[in-house]
């Protein structure tokens, strides 16, 4: 079973449908013990990072999710799920959950694209991203896919490492992080066409110890 | 970079698509979830469909679209036609929406923008403009009215002066139709969109006239729109998503691959 944290941030449904549509066993919830017990997590949504924590703490979340990143539970983070999983964010000025260290900036106003024409945000389209890293959950997707992004804000993590694909809009941000048992797209897989339910595919299917 | 967006467009009445020409005189071709399907598999980036059931009390039948097609298709797709509350709104989202669109309500009461984008986030909110060319005026001194119903009804509010208040509401999109170019496969109303697109820091959806790719080109160059809405042209087998972005690819504009 999958656990799809309901943190009332916004419509888990397209989540949960893609998850099915793919074959695997999922739930939306905000139950700890749910939770404890799924083999793995995900943890979409979408809306403001500061309404995000305070529904997390609000119930008791943040610390599950802490406490099963420590256990080395797979967990998926999308969106608004990829930026709080930083040390803090600028949106609201929220300190978040600290699971991969960095920060989640803002856009900054008067980015341009090449020809120098200012560039709207939010960041809303179609967009590819480039492969930093090689990891399974990245299996089988190619420098010609895009993905979905509605964003705003993107996360900045403090290693490299832990960036393992970087899109470009007006400036490259990490729009794919992994850090050992926690992987988490700025972009909306569940939205994606394809290769997105390809990447959700990878993820329901990955088993990180196999790889270590 | 974003790659502009091709966005097939669906009328449904009583659950059934159709296409208007002109708004008049709409003809059956079929099962919108079929045909949502259809377009998500031949490359589409997004879905708009557009609810034109008169009655009220018909108007479940539609949510009830919304949520098979959710279930079927995983690009993101709109909802527009008759919203004229929060609770419709969200009844929308709820089914599995990403978005949803007001036009009409939004002439009337301007405030149901900021309300559905504080409840929701603005992301969610398009504004739906239907477009008339008019004389220049003191009202409307682009040359260019808001009108509502379907093209019925006049509202003496100028189009460019609508996007602009509509962004600061809280609109995060906006779907400009040209009522003059809807329907005739002659090309979008090019000096409309690029007005509208230029002055708007949200992103405009160019909707009315597609008959053939080169329009495509020309409303993503020339009008500086975002994404372009086509009905007809791909409805009725003249042209399919392939084709168009082949051909928008070979003149240098950034498309998603349809594979």
């Amino acid at each position: 079973m999958i656990a799809i944290i309901d943190y009332k941030a916004g419509n888990l449904t397209s989540v949960a449908r893609a998850v099915s549509h793919l074959g695997f066993p999922c739930a939306v919830t905000h139950d700890i013990t749910a939770i404890r017990r799924a083999q793995r997590i995900i943890f979409p949504g979408v809306g403001a990072a500061g309404a995000a924590m305070s529904s997390l703490k609000q119930l008791g979340l943040d610390e599950v999710l802490t406490e099963q990143a420590a256990a080395g539970k797979p967990i998926l983070g999308i969106c608004i799920g990829c930026q709080v999983i930083m040390n803090h964010s600028e949106e609201n000025d929220t300190l978040c959950l600290g699971l991969v260290p960095g920060r989640t900036a803002a856009f900054p106003a008067g980015l341009a694209d090449e020809d120098g024409r200012s560039l709207k945000i939010p960041h809303m389209g179609w967009n590819r991203i480039r492969i930093r890293s090689e990891h399974p959950f990245l299996a089988g997707v190619g420098p010609e896919d895009e993905f979905y992004f509605v964003h705003s804000f993107y996360p900045v993590p403090d290693d490299p490492r832990t960036v393992l694909a970087t899109s470009d809009y007006g400036l490259s941000f990490a729009s794919v992080i992994g850090r050992g048992h926690l992987v988490a797209t700025q972009f909306h897989l569940e939205k994606s066409g394809r290769p997105g339910l390809r990447m959700l595919g990878n993820f329901c299917a990955w088993n990180p110890s196999d790889s270590e | 970079m974003l790659s502009k967006r091709i966005i097939p467009c669906l009328d449904v009445r009583d659950g059934r698509t159709t296409k208007g020409i002109r708004f008049k005189d709409n003809v059956d071709i079929g099962d919108p979830v079929a045909m949502a399907r259809f377009y998500y598999e031949a490359g589409a980036d997004e879905i708009v469909f557009y609810d034109i059931t008169a009655s009220h009390e018909r108007r479940g039948i539609m949510i009830d679209v919304v949520r098979r097609v959710a279930e079927t298709i995983f690009i993101p797709f709109s909802v527009g036609g008759g919203v004229r509350t929060l609770e419709d709104m969200r009844e929308v989202l709820l089914a599995g929406a990403e978005k949803v669109s007001v036009n009409s309500a939004a002439v009337r009461n301007p405030d149901i923008i900021a309300r559905g984008a504080e409840a929701f986030g603005s992301q969610c909110i398009v504004l739906g403009m239907d477009v008339k060319h008019v004389n220049r005026s003191p009202a409307i001194p682009s040359g260019y009215e808001v009108v509502i119903n379907g093209g019925r009804t006049t509202t003496g509010i100028d189009a460019l002066q609508w996007a602009q208040r509509a962004e600061k509401l809280g609109a995060g999109e906006i779907c400009l139709n040209s009522i003059d170019a809807d329907g005739t496969q002659e090309g979008y109303e090019l000096n409309l969109t690029s007005r509208v697109s230029s002055q708007a820091g949200i992103p405009v959806i160019a909707s009315g006239g597609a008959g053939r790719p080169e329009h495509l080109r020309d409303v993503l160059t020339v009008g500086r729109a975002d994404a372009a809405l086509i009905a007809s042209m791909v409805h009725y087998g003249s042209h399919t998503i392939a084709d168009i972005k082949s051909y928008l690819k070979q003149c240098g504009i950034a498309v998603r691959p349809c594979s």
